[in-house]
């Protein structure tokens, strides 16, 4: 709702208070995505325009199994992060007395508070070969000698599962609180047991917060560079690894330009989809 | 005497600290149009909330067709309520929602969706089966909620302030449907409420509570005509109030003394005992008629219009005497400051005990 | 069905709350590891760590640069998300739409990317690496949230209380300080928070745009290159213990102003 002032200022004012955000954006945003767009039509070395450095991607193995593997940890982490948290999130708001909750569920998101960085490094230490993990598994006799936890693909998903799972335990929880309690008492009223309403009630009407949790997951994994990096060590690159790489060792920008806008697409591709499923969750 | 259908046997219930119900009986007749009528904080909902299973009286009990149903959960009792907010499965189509109880009954799909129809057509909605409950109106959703608990045949429907959320006009429209309804389907309604015009619009057994009580219960006409107590008589319609105190018994007449003189009112009551003489506003008239009770004069304070008739408030000019409410024809001329001599006839004095 | 519900309940939860504080215990214990491997076995207390860690000047800088960067990005991402809603959401202007999606686009896009985008501006434009470029970038990071959460504050409730006091003769800078400020107070105080913790605790933006002095988080990732370290540990404990504490205050804050 917006109302129109009758003063003289109506003018101006709007404009002075909305410029300095929109010039910022402008200039920091869009300005730097534009010289990605046009560094990336150009070569490397030398000059002119070029689609080489797309080329490059499409036709180069390492280059665009380094997309497969960011679709393929993502997918899994998704998938996972989502299966775990949902009931833990459902335990939180239904089995837990309700004074107790809100501490419930701030120990849940507690280690948020480790920085991220040093949350992956932990995870690194915890996995590594003389780590407490390994230390568990062989002293519980079930393994003879230590795994290889750290530096591959399954640490970087337990990395990406730990973060995930306290942020869709929150988000699945506040979307579990605004049920109406009237649809469960309705439900009950006509005979659903506990199962039936969660499969006919609860479920259905927290899919499309799930599902932009899981969006969240996808888009925030798949631009990630820090713990493929310390976890995953260089195995299995991902399309950050890679952009990264271009950036620092090989400072070939164009290259990099195309493939962070190639992620882009990607991430659209994907808001697109979801935008749609949601929409025809409404109708 | 019918049988009852639903016996509510001295339920107390209290919220911790708080008592919300004490000691409260009724019995529910196969195919009645029950109002619970009452102001909020009276118990009203809550009580309804035991019958329907939501809540486990802290004592008492309630039989449904003779069984003991106190601590039955919703689930498994022949009750179904309608909410006060619908509650239409958003993301469930119309048919689906009216479906959904026969559904958890194992009632095959065929056979679903013809009930469902059925039903339908019997509230007007025939053509919303495909249709989802946002691209409905209030009125509209009100009827699925309506269909979708009746579907299941129960003994009782119960209605939780069903018409507060709609306008005047669409209340009025609803009222007239649902009393239709009721009597089509045959099934008894249990309906809460705080509007009385909707009480006396709809029901067939009024029961009247106030603090967790029963203050009153009967039909309609009774109730109005003959309040049982000083609330039943001021929040069902209005009245004038004027205290007094029996004096003396003769037969079937009690004598009452009140500030405007003795008055014989065909009563029984307890030599000695504080009463309250009530009088309806539209019996209560405004110049002296003769063989009418006089309670004085009273100065006008004010005229409110209301279409087809004026309410005129007046102030008495003995200083015991009471704030007085009448009804008059339109037609009558009285205006702020004017002077005026209430009374009424003597069968329309109405002893109140309580 | 009550019975084992529970029971899975309870075990489930218990697994996924050890699953949750893993890193953690694993983080704050060994960072009093005495011997100078964070691996089992636990050799003891010891604070060793804790005071190689004070004692870095790289460290103890690079900390006091991040707490400058995150206050200081944080305030001007605040200020301008601040007038840019309060201008969006009261008056009329032409492309509403489109520059409000604008303002909020940046949420979209993974921070490296963002980073990336400025490294080559700044390339361009010849700027050096800096805590200013570094600074700049998580403007860029918090604007839009800043922006999303105010605006989503300022509803019709709001517009009624400010033409009452236009109504009663408040010029429009008076309106904005006297009334719509100290009644979006929890709005700019929750994005000002937000905006400290994601700019405090982010690495990409700075590990591309900074050089020589850096944040936090891009020095510990320095000493990550050293191999495992309990000094690493200890930096971690102790950052988490004070952002904890710090969430446990404005915890209290919050829980004290919630009756009013």
């Amino acid at each position: 709702m917006r109302q129109r002032e009758h003063t003289s200022t109506v003018r101006v004012l709007p404009w002075a208070l909305v410029a300095p955000a929109l010039l910022w954006t402008l200039l920091f945003f869009v300005l730097p995505f534009l010289a990605m767009g046009l560094l990336s039509l150009t070569p490397h070395e030398g000059s002119g325009i070029t689609l080489s450095n797309y080329r490059q991607f499409f036709t180069n193995p390492s280059y665009y199994w380094a997309m497969i593997n960011s679709l393929e940890l993502t997918a899994m982490v998704t998938v996972i992060s989502v299966l775990l948290a949902y009931p833990f999130a459902w335990i939180l708001a239904e089995q837990v007395p309700v004074h107790w909750q809100r501490l419930a569920l701030l120990f849940a998101v507690l280690p948020f508070w480790t920085s991220y960085v040093v949350r992956s490094y932990s995870w690194l230490l915890a996995l590594s070969e003389n780590g407490i993990i390994n230390d568990a598994l062989m002293g519980s006799g079930l393994f003879t000698h230590a795994l290889q936890l750290a530096n591959t693909r399954v640490a970087t998903v337990i990395g990406f599962v730990h973060f995930f799972v306290m942020l869709l335990t929150l988000t699945i929880f506040a979307n579990l609180k605004q049920l109406s309690p009237s649809y469960r008492k309705a439900a009950a009223d006509l005979g659903a047991g506990p199962v039936n309403i969660f499969i006919h009630v609860i479920l259905p009407l927290t899919l499309p917060g799930i599902m932009v949790g899981a969006f969240l997951t996808f888009v925030l994994t798949i631009g990630d560079y820090i713990t493929p990096q310390i976890l995953g060590g260089n195995n299995a690159l991902v399309m950050s690894q890679l952009i990264m790489m271009q950036i620092g060792r090989r400072g070939d920008f164009p290259l990099a330009s195309a493939l962070a806008l190639i992620l882009m697409a990607v991430v659209t591709i994907a808001y697109i989809a979801c935008a749609r499923w949601l929409k025809i969750e409404r109708t | 005497m019918s049988v009852a259908l639903v016996d509510i046997k001295n339920i107390s219930h209290n919220f911790g600290a708080v008592t919300v119900l004490t000691d409260v009986s009724l019995a529910i007749t196969p195919g009645s149009y029950t109002v619970l009528l009452g102001p909020s904080g009276s118990g009203k909902t809550t009580l309804l909330s035991i019958l329907g299973g939501f809540l486990v009286p802290s004592e008492g009990c309630v039989l449904i067709r003779g069984e003991d149903c106190t601590d039955v959960p919703p689930a498994r009792r022949p009750t179904t309520t309608v909410f006060q907010d619908y509650a239409l499965f958003p993301h469930m189509s119309v048919g689906s929602n009216v479906g959904f109880g026969l559904r958890m009954k194992g009632v095959a799909k065929p056979e679903r969706e013809r009930r469902a129809r059925d039903i339908l057509a019997i509230v007007g909605l025939a053509q919303a089966f495909d249709k989802k409950p946002h691209q409905l109106s209030g009125g509209q959703r009100q009827r699925v909620a309506l269909a979708r608990a009746l579907v299941v045949e129960p003994a009782v429907l119960l209605l939780d302030e069903p018409l507060g959320a709609l306008d005047l006009k669409l209340r009025r429209q609803m009222q007239d449907e649902l009393k239709a309804i009721q009597k089509r389907v045959g099934t008894a309604f249990v309906h809460v409420t705080h509007d009385q015009e909707e009480a006396m619009a709809l029901a067939d057994h009024c029961v009247v509570m106030n603090n967790g009580r029963v203050e009153d219960e009967g039909t309609p006409e009774r109730v109005y005509a003959q309040p049982a107590t000083r609330f039943s008589a001021t929040f069902m319609g209005e009245s004038t109030l004027i205290s007094g105190e029996v004096t003396k018994i003769k037969g079937n007449t009690t004598i009452v003394k009140t500030a405007f003189g003795s008055v014989p009112i065909v009563a029984t009551a307890q030599e000695g005992a504080q009463v309250t003489l009530a009088i309806r506003p539209e019996h209560l008239l405004l110049i002296r008629k003769a063989r009418s009770i006089p309670f004085g004069n009273a100065r006008v304070t004010a005229v409110v219009f209301q279409g087809s008739f004026k309410r005129v408030l007046a102030d008495s000019t003995s200083k015991s005497g009471p704030p007085f409410i009448a009804k008059v024809p339109v037609e009558l001329q009285v205006a702020v400051g004017d002077l005026v001599s209430p009374c009424c006839h003597i069968e329309d004095l109405v002893m109140l005990t309580r | 069905m009550r019975a084992p519900v529970k029971f899975l309940s309870v075990g489930y939860a218990a697994a996924i709350y050890t699953f949750i504080f893993l890193p953690v215990i694993v983080l704050v214990v060994f960072s009093l590891q005495s011997t100078a491997f964070p691996i089992p076995p636990f050799t003891g207390p010891s604070l060793r760590w804790y005071a190689a860690v004070l004692n870095d000047t790289r460290l103890t800088s690079a900390l006091i640069n991040s707490l400058i960067v995150a206050s200081i990005s944080s305030a001007i991402a605040v200020a301008l998300g601040f007038l840019s809603a309060w201008g969006l959401a009261r008056f009329v202007l032409v492309g509403s739409a489109a520059m409000r999606s604008l303002i909020t686009l940046p949420l979209t896009v993974s921070y490296l990317i963002i980073g990336m985008g400025l490294v080559i501006l700044f390339n361009m434009a010849g700027l050096p690496k800096s805590l200013l470029t570094a600074g700049i970038g998580h403007v860029v990071m918090n604007l839009p949230l800043c922006f999303a959460i105010i605006y989503s504050q300022m509803g019709d409730h709001q517009i009624n209380i400010e033409r009452a006091a236009r109504d009663l003769g408040a010029k429009e800078w008076q309106v904005l300080l006297m009334v719509t400020m100290p009644v979006m107070w929890p709005a700019i105080f929750a994005s000002l928070f937000l905006s400290m913790t994601f700019s405090w605790d982010e690495f990409v933006i700075s590990f591309l745009l900074t050089r020589f002095d850096t944040t936090l988080p891009v020095e510990i990732w320095n000493l990550l290159r050293s191999g495992l370290n309990p000094k690493t540990n200890a930096v971690g404990s102790l950052v988490f213990v004070v952002s904890v504490t710090f969430a446990i205050i404005l915890e209290l804050i919050l829980l004290r102003r919630r009756p009013s």
